[in-house]
């Protein structure tokens, strides 16, 4: 298999026999297993007293700042792998590497921002 | 597409298969004993007679034989598929990790790194699937831990994956280790060590298992799990280490190089993987665990900046050396 996608096909191969290891490992689990259901053994478990209200409980998510501040980082360094391959080839050279400074500075510098708004101390 | 073609993807798969479910028991097996030791007990002696080597496989027997529950308050569906969610990703990304020179790799993928970072990222999907499927308040911590702890990992993690790109100048993980030289060592520090403590905290190992912490939240996500799919969110957890060590290995040191001939380096790849899962296991010992918050300002005030730092050291010594 050759090409730039073929050699995909392995890895969708190896994911199809992933999910039959899965599958395989429950048809025996099935076979080996005793059934009994009902008792107290489906109740939500709270260290065992009775569950009180629901599991889906109301949370204070303290880090959305970080998720919001993740994204932008992520959404940053995705470009980064497609430059990292070419940006030393013969042509390039200073002027990209000064491009990369501005990127790893607008980085450096919203995390500096960031930092100095206190958004990096968990509330 | 010949016969020979078709018997050697099947040759490879079942290669990658039997790895997977081989190196990460002697990996679990190695925990037991290392941990023990470090802290004067013998841990098992009894399974399998020599030094309780049969304990996991006795323990997977176990697994299998055991009762499946899922709580009635539990949203059914995304529970059960959960563990195949958490686990699937770790084989897939061992199928792009080269054990040797030449095609002695599962798949040679020109994308290999972006492909492989991107498959593992959604191993933590089935954590975060089993947290909220499982209606129970204790997962439910345990998944947003997770959430929380995804945020400060990530980042770090990827940046410094790429800064092993930019080195070797291709995505093609085979490409990496050919590209690798010794000096690599030095330059690439602290970008191996943001990899590797970035890498901890995804698999959520101690110092970093504050989603799973025993002590606070029983199993965190994993608690109302029993049975195979508890023993698959294990087994996840030590493919991962596997996983991460390799990776490491290929990425930072170096792979299949060693001072043996070329036909050995499969050899040196799984010394320095195993190496480092010993070091995941001592630190597991070790340290302490940290709180999230702590994590957040060690990620985003110290790898970050860190990894940063090592993407412009990586980019001036490139361009300077030509």
């Amino acid at each position: 298999m050759d090409g730039f996608y073929g050699g995909y096909g392995l890895v969708g191969l190896l994911l199809l026999v992933g999910v039959l290891f899965v599958t395989v490992a429950f048809v025996a689990n099935g076979l080996l297993r005793p059934t009994v259901p009902g008792g107290d053994k489906t109740v939500t478990y709270e260290c065992g007293v009775d569950p009180v209200g629901e599991g889906w409980a109301q949370n204070h998510i303290r880090y959305y700042v970080f998720a919001y501040l993740y994204v932008v980082f992520a959404v940053d360094a995705i470009y980064l792998f497609p430059w990292a391959t070419v940006f030393a080839a013969p042509g390039f050279g200073a002027a990209t590497l000064v491009e990369m400074f501005v990127f790893i500075g607008f980085l450096a510098v919203g995390l500096l921002y960031a930092w100095k708004k206190g958004v990096l101390s968990w509330v | 597409m010949t016969v020979s073609d078709v018997l050697e993807a099947a040759a490879r798969v079942v290669g990658v298969l039997v790895v997977f479910l081989t190196l990460p028991l002697l990996v679990g097996q190695t925990e037991h004993k290392a941990m023990a030791h470090m802290q004067s007990r013998l841990g098992p002696m009894y399974a399998g007679g020599f030094h309780g080597w049969a304990q996991l496989v006795a323990d997977g027997v176990k697994f299998a034989q055991k009762e499946d529950i899922v709580p009635a308050a539990a949203d059914r569906v995304v529970f059960k598929i959960a563990p195949a969610v958490a686990l699937i990703p770790y084989l897939v990304v061992l199928v792009a990790i080269p054990v040797g020179p030449g095609n002695q790799v599962g798949q040679a993928l020109d994308a290999g790194l972006f492909v492989v970072l991107a498959v593992m990222a959604v191993g933590v999907l089935g954590t975060l699937m089993a947290g909220w499927a499982s209606a129970n308040k204790f997962s439910l911590l345990g998944g947003l831990r997770t959430a929380a702890q995804l945020m400060a990992y990530e980042l770090p993690f990827i940046l410094a994956a790429a800064s092993a790109a930019m080195a070797a100048g291709t995505l093609s993980l085979p490409g990496i280790v050919a590209a690798w030289n010794p000096w690599w060592l030095l330059w690439q520090l602290p970008g191996a060590a943001v990899f590797f403590v970035a890498g901890l905290a995804e698999l959520q190992r101690p110092p970093f298992d504050m989603p799973v912490a025993d002590s606070e939240i029983i199993f965190g996500a994993y608690t109302e799990y029993t049975g195979l799919r508890f023993a698959l969110f294990l087994l996840a957890e030590y493919a991962g280490i596997v996983v991460l060590c390799a990776l490491t290995t290929v990425l930072f040191l170096g792979g299949w190089h060693g001072p043996f001939p070329d036909q050995l380096g499969w050899l040196w790849t799984l010394v320095k993987t195993l190496a480092l899962s010993f070091v995941v296991i001592w630190v597991r010992v070790a340290y302490p665990r940290l709180r999230e918050d702590q994590l957040q300002r060690l990620a985003w005030q110290g790898l970050v900046p860190l990894a940063l730092l090592q993407l412009a050291v990586t980019g001036v010594v490139r361009v300077a050396l030509g």
